[in-house]
């Protein structure tokens, strides 16, 4: 099968992993819907269809780049082969051509999250061109104003066009690693969160593209232990996105969440990838997250989530990496190991995160498991005028009915 | 492109004068770097200026004369104290050079050159 497709596509690399994506979708689909009378067929026919995929997906990633690149690279003259079509058409044709794009996308990662650039500024860029998420979208996702993001990505823009920062891979690819790893998840989180989007309560191709490009890094430096965390961190999420949202399209809180939808594929590749970034001995903060996501993909019932292991995790992760938003989670960890008293107590100690509407909800889970339901509406009510996301309102709206009437 | 790399470092640490310890494997280190500069096809122009103390600032406001200020353009914690102009491919070669300045505290600020009447 394999030489087969590897002839059909003239990729014996391309070929290799249709068919994985082939085996995975069998392991997946036959428990359910049963053998098929015709299993290499049936294989045959999958593993052709994914490495179509893989190529639309490929041409699609290049298609991005050129629209977002050419006001980059023409000033940049002939010394970049971006905006030279032939060339790209080569190298998709003759190399295989999710790695031609990967190169690509690197390069414009690297160039986005370029030092030159302030660490804010990176973040906005990556997500414009290579996300292609809009200015709206961003700005919603860093809670700014729109005008002031437009005009941090236009600056930028200025920047690397008049001072010449290269659209090129370093030499020294270590020392921009960080900046790439932080943006990387932030377009994962805006895949998986869905900022602004009113279509898809979960936008998969951006979460795809997350895992892709973390990949494509994780290949590249094999032995940075944060890119490996990362992955892991990303698959954990990943694994457990459709069990996130009902057939109804209503977003289902973790504790709620049918786990048999939970993908086992890529729980497993998610714990080689943390064992992978952990045996490296050199401990950063996506590890950690990894770690406290892997407690609760490895968690066979909500009741065998190890709160108390988290809640240490979350603490280890603030003295990493204070801020808020770790506080807020450290805070949920401690109410479900303690009790919702202990979590409210920590609330209260935590500043900054008013206008964040995760804050609001938390604290209103906080108030309805102490049965203060008046002061749980409020909590909620507030929460619900923070975000945008259709999916969230509509869950924080079940919650008010919850309060009003228990 | 062309860029100037402005260099800052507090101009009151204490450095080796001629004839002390450590004034010549400095200066080596100049000679070393600007050499450098030249065997690279990056160099420009380069120069170490005086101390602030001997800085004299022309001040022009709207609708008014010229001032005369004794001192520099503003009181900073470093002070420019020289620059380079250099060619490099790009920001990234630009950055690798001002690395490569043999100041052990200071600031490099790499800028690059918008016009310049003598550029061939």
């Amino acid at each position: 099968m394999l030489a087969l497709l590897a002839r059909r596509f003239n990729d014996l690399d391309l070929a290799d992993e249709a068919v994985q994506d082939a085996l995975i979708e069998a392991a997946t689909v036959w428990p359910i819907r049963g053998i098929p009378a015709n299993t290499e067929g049936w294989l045959l026919t999958v593993a052709r269809r994914k490495a179509v995929d893989r190529i639309r997906r490929a041409q699609a990633a290049s298609r991005r780049i050129r629209r977002a690149a050419p006001e980059l690279v023409e000033l940049h003259g002939g010394a970049m082969q971006m905006d030279d079509d032939e060339t790209r058409a080569q190298m998709i044709s003759d190399d295989n051509p999710e790695q031609a794009a990967g190169d690509e996308h690197l390069r414009l990662v690297l160039l986005c999250c370029h030092p030159a650039l302030d660490p804010d500024t990176q973040v906005a860029l990556t997500l414009r061109l290579v996300g292609g998420l809009t200015t709206t979208e961003i700005a919603s996702a860093f809670l700014l104003s729109e005008a002031t993001l437009a005009q941090r990505i236009v600056r930028a823009k200025r920047k690397i066009r008049d001072a010449g920062v290269p659209l090129s891979i370093p030499v020294s690819l270590d020392t921009r690693v960080a900046a790439v790893l932080r943006v990387l998840y932030l377009i994962f989180n805006e895949g998986y969160l869905t900022h602004g989007d009113r279509d898809a309560v979960v936008r998969v191709d951006l979460v795809e593209e997350a895992i892709r490009l973390t990949r494509v890094v994780g290949s590249l430096l094999p032995d940075n232990a944060e890119t490996h965390g990362l992955l892991a961190l990303e698959l954990f999420h990943r694994a457990r996105i459709d069990g996130r949202i009902d057939p109804a399209g209503e977003l289902v809180l973790l504790e709620d969440q049918d786990r048999s939808r939970w993908n086992l594929a890529t729980i497993r590749e998610a714990n080689t990838a943390l064992h992978r970034a952990l045996s490296l001995m050199h401990p950063g903060v996506f590890q950690m997250q990894a770690v406290i996501a892997g407690h609760h993909a490895n968690a066979r019932t909500a009741a065998d989530t190890d709160w108390t292991a988290i809640a240490n995790a979350y603490s280890q992760l603030g003295k990493m990496d204070p801020s808020p938003v770790v506080a807020l989670n450290h805070a949920v960890a401690v109410a479900m190991a303690d009790g919702p008293g202990a979590g409210l107590a920590l609330l209260e100690t935590i500043d900054g995160l008013d206008r964040y509407h995760l804050f609001h909800a938390a604290r209103g889970e906080m108030l309805l498991r102490s049965g203060r339901n008046a002061a749980a509406t409020q909590a909620f009510n507030d929460a619900v005028a923070l975000t945008d996301n259709p999916a969230e309102q509509r869950h924080l709206n079940r919650r008010i009915a919850a309060a009003r009437t228990r | 492109m062309d860029y100037m790399i402005l260099i800052h470092s507090d101009e009151t640490a204490p450095r080796p004068g001629p004839g002390e310890p450590g004034f010549d494997e400095m200066m080596a280190e100049w000679f070393a770097y600007n050499q450098r500069l030249i065997d690279g096809g990056h160099w420009i122009a380069g120069a170490s200026l005086q101390p602030t103390t001997t800085a004299t600032t022309v001040r022009r406001t709207w609708g008014a004369d010229a001032s005369i200020i004794d001192g520099p353009f503003a009181e900073t914690k470093e002070q420019l104290g020289g620059f380079y102009l250099v060619k490099a491919r790009d920001l990234d070669e630009a950055l690798e050079l001002a690395k490569a300045i043999p100041i052990p505290v200071g600031s490099f600020e790499v800028r690059p050159v918008a016009f310049r009447p003598d550029a061939t």
